[in-house]
């Protein structure tokens, strides 16, 4: 066993944050060049196409749309990868398509992890597969963490058939300033990263405040070594790219250069900024960054003070990305607390649950149930369809996809789960999973309970998880 | 054995002696002043009788409807349906809602971390010369946050172990409580704790043959040290041990101190056993074991304890390939004890996990094709089951008669993620419910300030 809290710090060093941004629908489809720097629209288009479905209706159950509403004895209707109706028992329904009993079950949009490190960081964790953190610079924002993403690490099957989790977001890890550009995956098996994609997602790009970029550096005897190095870093890398974005939309010729690329993107809103960051004086130093340089972030990420500046980040429509329960691994998430999802949610600003982490990202819908029950004890009564939200559409928006998914709205992709119970309870299982409509799990049918490569003729392949 | 005594909590001018480490951290008046508010309990554990509750004993019987626990001098005097509550007993109607016995960690390194990252205060694991002969008793810090943090979470009792620093023995483990007060042991020196599997095989220079030889001789020199202890010599070339672990890993081989072995993989979990054959005497626990299900039988017919993460299921390890969250329901139909606790980090914080743990098994049960656990099954596996391993199963972890005063009553289902404690008592003594995260959230409960800074509102 590791001294404690090894694998937290290493977790936390490692794969502590990356950021999406909305890159526009088009880029998909457009692999044109433009511009004097030459720059491809999009190299590494995605190949996922949604698995045949069959039309199917999910009939009786108590339904949280991810939006916040809630309906009673509903039916959702799935149909051409799509939700095509949702609604009371009366909803009208055509013949001749599956029908299941969900009375006394519920369903809900497919969970949405805004930060997971899953392929980057696979199981099994040995230095060879270790390829999460590009810790040779504290600036490389020119690496992308779908260069990194193994198709066949088993956690994407246990996040699926534990954790109803249908999207998410992989992040390059913490150990930089800039670490590097995200990538959003829907989860599905495959022999390739882009058979993973989802199609159109903007790319985030990763930025990390505080302990580890100073201490990694520091460590090497390099800058930065402290807090004030790492905003000085940041602000200088910040001047260099507003120039190269200047050149490349005035069609000035520059030598192509991926970092500046990305940072450019970022500068003209393309790309997401999700900024791993835990104390509140240091996201708000990071919003008075961000507004000197003139860019928008996202989402902070892991962010356990954030009910310190609830306010501030409703001001700045800044979503969070927290954790459950978790605290005091390191002395920058001293200050965590239960309460921190559902006060930040009482503010008005935006609250996500996120994982960070292999295991937690099977039980996201338990981790909301530790923040909900500890907000309720302090008098801040939010349902359970609204806390939801916190794991549906509050991700989706803040990674650029809520057009798409993240609620049960008509004519977005069928990313629903059936579970066998109130999702917030600990008793609770997800039965079945839908990603665009085709089953991708069944508790009932152990052949749709995928086995990835790794653990294909090992012991234990195909047992129940 | 130390005697579980009903606790005497310390007022503010004993604190002022006894917390000096706290006293440095906080500016003084602060750190008083807080100490007070925290630490106010009663002064001596009162005779309590709560009825009408949903008991659950903790032994693996299912919780029962209208229940009543009655706790006498610090020790529960009887627990049940159709329990006469002696008359004058301060009594409390729990309304139905759910009594328990409090929790009981059954692996932690609570007390030895407060800051697990920041090194200074982290006394898991040492370069040191020494490594059996290593005791965690005196280095568990009784005001640590997390022991506070915990016990509002409804956990009494821990089993605290060391970590390897320079060998395969980590040293001496200790079994503690979760009081307000600065008297946390409840057994020290309660077991010894050696890696075998990766991690062992790493500390041993590199291999399991290395290993499993560095066992076998370093208890083999503890039984020369035994045999004759003057003549035993720690700095000849020949010797494993100095004479201290040397010292220290007598009562292991004769038996008279639990061994607690982590092992992960089926074979190194059948390698452990087998070192029975050369020292009889062992008294294995096994730790970790995730891959326990596939020789559950063998571990049932050794007698051997084993306490698990639980919910591990991924190949994480090449030593942990057959993960499967139904490891602890298999385990347990084939006549395994098991109990729960932190063997895959946080191992210093987040002992409130537990119920999660326990939670979760009872979910399998509504999983076609996976084992889990009965609800009275899995409570047993974060309260009785635990102290039966350590050997203490007579003292507490359990609502039995005699067993010491650790309750929990809860305002809801206590294996439910929105529940939490509506009160604790630890050997019959109330304790606080108060922690530096409550004080934070109702600081931050408005985070606008008011007029005047946040600083000065407490």
């Amino acid at each position: 066993m590791t001294k404690g809290g090894r694998i937290i710090l290493l977790a936390a060093l490692l794969g502590v944050s990356a950021s999406a941004i909305a890159a526009k629908k088009d880029r998909e489809e457009a692999p044109a060049s433009q511009g004097a720097s030459a720059e491809p629209e999009n190299p590494y288009p995605s190949t996922y196409k949604p698995y045949p479905g069959r039309p199917t209706v999910l009939r009786g159950a108590t339904i949280f749309d991810g939006e916040g509403g809630r309906i009673d004895n509903g039916v959702v209707f799935l149909s051409e990868g799509k939700v095509t109706a949702i609604g009371g028992p009366d909803t009208p329904i055509p013949a001749d398509v599956l029908v299941i009993d969900a009375r006394g079950k519920y369903v809900t949009p497919g969970v949405i992890d805004i930060h997971s490190h899953l392929g980057d960081y696979p199981s099994p964790s040995v230095e060879a597969l270790s390829d999460g953190n590009e810790a040779t610079s504290p600036v490389t924002p020119h690496v992308w963490a779908e260069h990194s993403v193994w198709p066949q690490d088993a956690g994407f099957t246990r996040a699926l058939a534990n954790g109803g989790v249908t999207t998410l977001q992989i992040l390059p890890g913490s150990a930089n300033l800039f670490g590097g550009r995200s990538v959003t995956l829907k989860n599905v098996p495959a022999r390739t990263m882009q058979g993973m994609k989802f199609p159109g997602a903007p790319q985030g790009l990763k930025m990390a405040c505080g302990e580890n970029p100073k201490r990694v550096y520091g460590g090497k005897g390099r800058e930065p070594s402290t807090r004030m190095g790492n905003m000085a870093v940041n602000r200088q890398t910040w001047i260099k790219a507003r120039e190269y974005q200047k050149k490349r939309a005035a069609g000035k010729e520059q030598t192509r250069d991926l970092a500046m690329e990305t940072l450019a993107d970022v500068l003209e809103g393309k790309i997401l900024v999700h900024n791993h960051c835990y104390r509140a004086d240091e996201m708000a130093n990071v919003i008075d960054m961000s507004k000197e340089f003139g860019y928008k972030v996202s989402t902070f990420h892991h962010a356990v003070e954030a009910y310190k500046i609830a306010d501030l980040l409703r001001e700045n429509g800044i979503c969070a990305a927290l954790w459950g329960d978790w605290y005091g691994f390191k002395m920058e998430a001293y200050d965590g607390i239960k309460e921190n999802l559902p006060l930040v949610h009482r503010a008005g600003a935006c609250a996500i649950v996120h994982s960070d982490d292999q295991d937690g990202i099977q039980r996201l819908n338990q981790e909301a149930a530790k923040a909900l029950g500890a907000g309720r004890r302090m008098g801040i009564d939010i349902s359970d369809e609204v806390a939801w939200t916190w794991l549906a559409i509050n991700p989706a928006k803040a990674m650029g996809i809520a057009d798409r998914t993240g609620s049960l709205k008509v004519g977005k992709m069928a990313d629903v789960v059936l579970w066998n119970g109130n999702p917030f309870s600990t008793y609770t299982r997800p039965e079945k999973v839908w990603i665009d409509g085709a089953l991708m799990f069944d508790s009932y049918d152990p052949k749709r309970r995928p086995v990835v490569d790794f653990e294909l003729g090992q012991i234990g392949a195909g047992d129940v998880k | 054995m130390k005697k579980l005594a009903p606790k005497l909590p310390f007022g503010s001018s004993l604190s002022r002696t006894a917390c000096p480490t706290a006293s440095r951290r906080r500016s003084k008046r602060t750190a008083l002043a807080w100490l007070a508010l925290a630490l106010s309990t009663p002064a001596f554990a009162q005779s309590l009788a709560i009825t009408n509750a949903t008991l659950a004993i903790g032994d693996g019987s299912e919780p029962i409807r209208g229940g009543t626990v009655v706790v006498s001098g610090g020790k529960v005097v009887a627990a049940g349906a159709g329990v006469a509550v002696p008359a004058g007993t301060k009594t409390i109607d729990a309304g139905g809602k759910w009594v328990t016995p409090g929790l009981v960690s059954g692996f932690s390194r609570v007390g030895l971390a407060e800051v697990p990252a920041v090194r200074q205060t982290n006394d898991t694991s040492a370069r040191s010369p020494f490594s059996a002969a290593i005791d965690v008793a005196p280095a568990i810090n009784p005001l640590a946050n997390p022991i506070a943090i915990s016990r509002t979470a409804g956990v009494t009792r821990a089993v605290v172990a060391p970590a390897t620093g320079t060998g395969i023995f980590a040293g001496q483990g200790a079994v503690i409580d979760l009081g307000a007060d600065m008297n946390a042991i409840t057994k020290p020196r309660a077991f010894q704790y050696v890696e075998l599997g990766e991690q062992g095989s790493e500390e041993a220079g590199g291999s399991r043959a290395a290993m499993i030889l560095t066992f076998r001789m370093m208890l083999s020199q503890a039984q020369d040290y035994a045999k004759a202890p003057a003549s035993y010599d720690g700095n000849s070339k020949d010797a494993l041990l100095n004479r201290i672990d040397a010292a220290a890993l007598v009562p292991v081989v004769t038996g008279a101190q639990p061994l607690m072995v982590h092992a992960e993989s089926a074979r190194d979990i059948l390698t452990a056993l087998s070192l029975r054959q050369e020292f009889p005497a062992l008294k294995l626990i096994l730790a970790g074991a995730t891959e326990g299900w596939m020789v559950a039988r063998e571990i049932a017919a050794a007698r051997v304890p084993v306490i698990t993460a639980g919910l591990e299921d991924l190949p994480s390890s090449f030593e942990k390939l057959a993960a499967t969250q139904s490891n602890v329901g298999r385990m347990v139909k084939a006549g395994v004890s098991v109990s729960m606790g932190m063997l895959t980090g946080d191992d210093a914080l987040q002992l409130r996990v537990a119920t999660q743990q326990a939670g979760n098994m009872v979910a399998l049960t509504k999983v076609p094709g996976a084992t889990g656990l009965s609800w009275g099954q899995a409570l047993r596996t974060i309260t009785a089951a635990p102290a039966e391993a350590m050997g203490l199963g007579d003292r507490f972890g359990s609502l039995k008669a005699g067993r010491a005063g650790d309750v929990v009553l809860w305002d809801g289902d206590p294996l439910e993620m929105t529940s939490a404690p509506l009160a604790v008592w630890i050997d019959g003594v109330e304790q606080p419910l108060a922690n530096r995260q409550s004080r934070l959230r109702d600081r931050y409960a408005n985070p606008a300030e008011g007029a005047l800074p946040k600083a000065y509102e407490w």
